[in-house]
């Protein structure tokens, strides 16, 4: 019997199993229905699979799914957090007041966005644990105030950081001139990989599951459940704070009245790639398929010509059968 | 008027009534008494069409019938007021006794509000009921919103009327306004069924008493003729414990855990006792007399008024369940379900749970391996049956749940292990090896609260007993020569 233990307990610490929780299945699902989804643009259009769109795809996937990286922790948790979007935004902003007005170094420029995330998403977590807002309530007013704070600080003109080189370089520098990926592409996967060992590997991670499952057992089992879900509105909040300097570094500029809408993207990727809203289950590899999924939709309904308008359109309605799908297969258990 | 005979219903795992036996006459107010456990509520919820019997017939007026739904019960004009009262709170009295046979204009479009209030203020008069419909349920007391329901159960033209224990959340004189209505119902010829422990309140307002045990239908008194000996007599029954009795001697003298004058408002009153090391003290006492309030009180999980727990002779601050389990305080709360297990996680995960920081690294990196390790053997130890840690706890059995909730608090090597119920729902196998444990974890030297509504269990068990009425401590005693009959005459005791 012991063998068996040690032998499972081995792979288990493969990496393979990093991005991988309990659902393979689910999974499955999820990546099938990329792939099916890429094998129909690229039958429809012979520009789908060109490599300069597959890098479009990739640069559009890289900012909502750092976002949907964060918001996936909240929503294992059972919660909600509206304000990513305007958080990402906000933490442009103050990376563009750090670094253009301020003068400091990119370094720390970068670290007070990051920073201002956190800030944002600790205040998130204080409103919901201690005045016991609902999460939806408590994020949509750091959405608005957020989003309000962008224009103040800036007077709602856009930061530009022309004059500071090598900041653009941060998202769109390249490693390697023969291949011509931009970094915010690693950058992106290689977040993915962090979020998914924290997920997975550690106490914050474990705590989260246990908190959706069941929320009151996890209180009554002496985990200090308040301190734990602030942390984790920081983590969506840090995460925010990334995505707000990778923005920025990308555009080269501070845009204040950005952001808002993006959050309801994140959070479609993080339900399309299989996390259930009520919280206790959901994995990262599926958020980062969710938010491929969405990208390849709009990329490939831009390249057939379909209007702009109806690219939404078919989003919600991919949306609305993906948690479908997501339903029946929990209830078939 | 009515007459239940010969019936049996069985549950999962349990035979909840054997040839159980009820009759009602018209006029009467006929008390139904029994432990916890006993089959009263079953019955009732048979009568009232919420459950349907295995075996056995009903009769109504001599005439055989069946009830198979509440719809079909409250035809008969079978109508229950049940403990915990089902209002909504933000709609008024009126709105509540009439909600799904609200009277409308345009078919069913527009609410006859005026024509509400009306047929309410009609039916308060008809039954000499103290109430303004228009008023909110929330604003009432407790002892009003009882008197909505039981206008409700009433307006539905009923012949019979169920009430369960009526009186618990009621002063004196709200008692004597209940008892003031359910005379005049018994002078207009309703039938009552009377569920409740109070004794004293029995004999004061019954006609007869029934007692069920254990799901047999023990007897039926005419109450003039009764004395409260006899009744507790027949409830309890004459099964002697003679099973060895624990050894009082290990019980060590160190006091672990004392709890002083604590209170809460409305639940639990001046609670005071202690705890040694090495004792397993019993916790009895009738649902509701506050045992699983004090438990959550002493484990943080709900405040308190005042009072002080001091643990191992050092006052111990205590707000949350995180402050008890840093004191080495643990709760295995009695539905596990809800409070104890995270349903759709693992084994593995649902033992370690409250211990991982000690199975991790400084960055916070969870140790599979060790949490592999530990959680396989305890599954090895408590003879858990599982097809491996990895199975998600929802698919176990009651009796291999509970073992991983007790595995749970194994793991993080509480010194006070506080017990609610931990046999509940199990099969006898299982609460053998249950018993067991508790025994060695006793001899290991851990101290043990052991609440528990099965009276033979507390017996066998506890060094000592402590007895609990309507949140209060009635009892502390030994037990060395302690019968059921006395323990259950302290759970019917109040003041």
């Amino acid at each position: 019997m012991n063998q068996e233990i040690t032998s499972s307990a081995k792979n288990s610490n493969s990496k393979m199993n990093l991005l991988f929780k309990h659902e393979a299945l689910q999974q499955l699902l999820a990546f099938a229905s990329l792939i099916i989804l890429i094998l129909f643009f690229s039958t429809a259009s012979e520009f789908f699979l060109q490599f300069t769109n597959i890098l479009g795809i990739l640069l559009a996937t890289a900012v909502i799914g750092v976002l949907a990286l964060g918001v996936t922790f909240v929503i294992i948790t059972g919660g909600i957090d509206l304000s990513v979007g305007t958080m990402m935004t906000l933490s442009s902003v103050m990376t563009g007041v750090f670094i253009v007005f301020l003068d400091l170094p990119i370094a720390l420029g970068v670290l007070g966005g990051i920073l201002t995330g956190a800030v944002c998403g600790f205040l998130n977590g204080c409103t919901i644990t201690k005045m016991k807002l609902p999460p939806f309530v408590s994020t949509l007013a750091m959405m608005m105030i957020a989003r309000g704070l962008s224009l103040v600080i800036t007077g709602a003109i856009p930061i530009h950081f022309a004059a500071v080189p090598g900041f653009s370089d941060i998202s769109m520098g390249v490693i390697s001139q023969n291949l011509h990926i931009p970094n915010i592409v690693f950058i992106f996967f290689g977040i993915a990989i962090v979020a998914g060992v924290v997920l997975n590997k550690t106490i914050l991670g474990r705590y989260a599951f246990a908190m959706g499952s069941n929320e009151e057992a996890t209180r009554l089992s002496g985990v200090n459940t308040d301190f734990w879900k602030i942390s984790i509105y920081i983590v969506s909040g840090i995460f925010a704070g990334v995505a707000g300097v990778l923005m920025a570094s990308r555009l080269n500029s501070a845009q204040p009245a950005l952001g808002a809408g993006y959050e309801l993207e994140a959070i479609a990727a993080v339900v399309i790639g299989g996390t259930s809203l009520k919280g206790g289950k959901g994995n990262i590899l599926g958020t980062v398929i969710g938010a491929l999924i969405m990208s390849v939709l709009t990329n490939g309904l831009r390249i057939l010509a379909v209007p702009h308008e109806w690219q939404t359109v078919v989003i919600g309605i991919v949306l609305i059968f993906a948690v479908y799908a997501d339903m029946v297969r929990r209830s078939k258990r | 008027m009515l007459e239940m005979d010969g019936i049996d219903k069985r549950f999962p795992g349990v035979q909840a009534l054997s040839n159980a036996r009820f009759s009602l006459r018209s006029g009467e107010v006929h008390a139904l008494v029994g432990e916890n456990g006993a089959g009263k509520s079953t019955l009732m919820k048979i009568l009232t069409g919420i459950h349907q019997k295995d075996k056995g017939r009903i009769c109504y007026n001599n005439h055989e019938i069946e009830i198979p739904n509440p719809k079909s019960a409250q035809k008969y004009g079978i109508s229950m007021v049940h403990q915990e009262l089902n209002l909504m709170p933000d709609l008024t009295v009126a709105q509540n006794i009439f909600i799904g046979r609200e009277p409308c204009f345009a078919l069913g479009m527009w609410l006859n509000e005026p024509e509400i209030n009306t047929k309410a203020k009609q039916l308060f008069k008809e039954l000499n009921l103290d109430l303004d419909p228009r008023m909110l349920v929330s604003d009432l007391t407790i002892a009003k919103q009882q008197m909505v329901e039981i206008a409700k159960a009433l307006s539905f033209d009923a012949k019979i009327l169920i009430m369960d224990e009526p009186t618990a959340a009621l002063t004196e004189t709200e008692t004597e306004t209940l008892f003031r209505i359910v005379e005049n119902l018994r002078d207009i010829g309703v039938g009552i069924v009377y569920i409740s422990h109070r004794m004293e309140e029995l004999k004061r307002i019954s006609n007869r008493i029934t007692v069920l045990r254990d799901g047999y239908y023990i007897g039926t008194l005419d109450t003039p003729d009764t004395t409260i000996d006899q009744i507790i007599g027949m409830m309890v029954g004459r099964n002697v414990y003679w099973s060895a009795r624990p050894d009082l001697e290990i019980v060590k003298k160190e006091k672990v855990l004392s709890i002083k004058n604590l209170n809460r408002y409305k639940t639990l009153k001046d609670i005071n006792f202690d705890l040694h090391k090495g004792e397993i003290l019993g916790f009895s006492g009738l649902m509701g007399a506050g045992r699983t309030e004090l438990a959550r009180a002493i484990f943080g999980a709900d405040p308190i008024d005042s009072g002080e727990i001091h643990v191992n002779g050092k006052r111990a601050k205590i707000n949350k369940p995180a402050d008890a389990v840093r004191q080495g305080i643990c709760y295995l709360s009695e539905d596990r379900k809800r409070f104890g297990l995270m349903l759709d996680m693992d084994v593995k995960n649902n033992m370690v749970i409250p211990s991982l920081k000690e199975f991790s690294s400084a960055l916070g990196f969870v140790n599979e391996s060790k949490t592999n390790n530990i959680s396989q053997s305890m599954v090895e130890a408590l003879s858990i049956k599982t097809p491996g840690i990895n199975q998600e706890v929802k698919l176990l059995s009651g009796g291999n749940q509970q073992k991983v909730v007790i595995a749970k608090w194994l793991i993080r090597n509480c010194e006070i292990i506080i017990f609610d119920e931990p046999t509940r729902g199990i099969d006898v196998g299982a609460k053998g090896e249950i018993y067991k444990l508790l025994q060695k974890l006793a001899e290991e030297g851990k101290s043990i609260i052991f609440i528990s509504s099965e009276l033979p269990e507390i017996l066998r068990i506890s060094h000592r007993i402590i007895v609990m009425c309507e949140g209060r401590i009635t009892a502390q005693i030994k037990n060395e020569s302690i019968t059921q009959e006395t323990i259950m005459r302290y759970a019917t005791n109040f003041s």
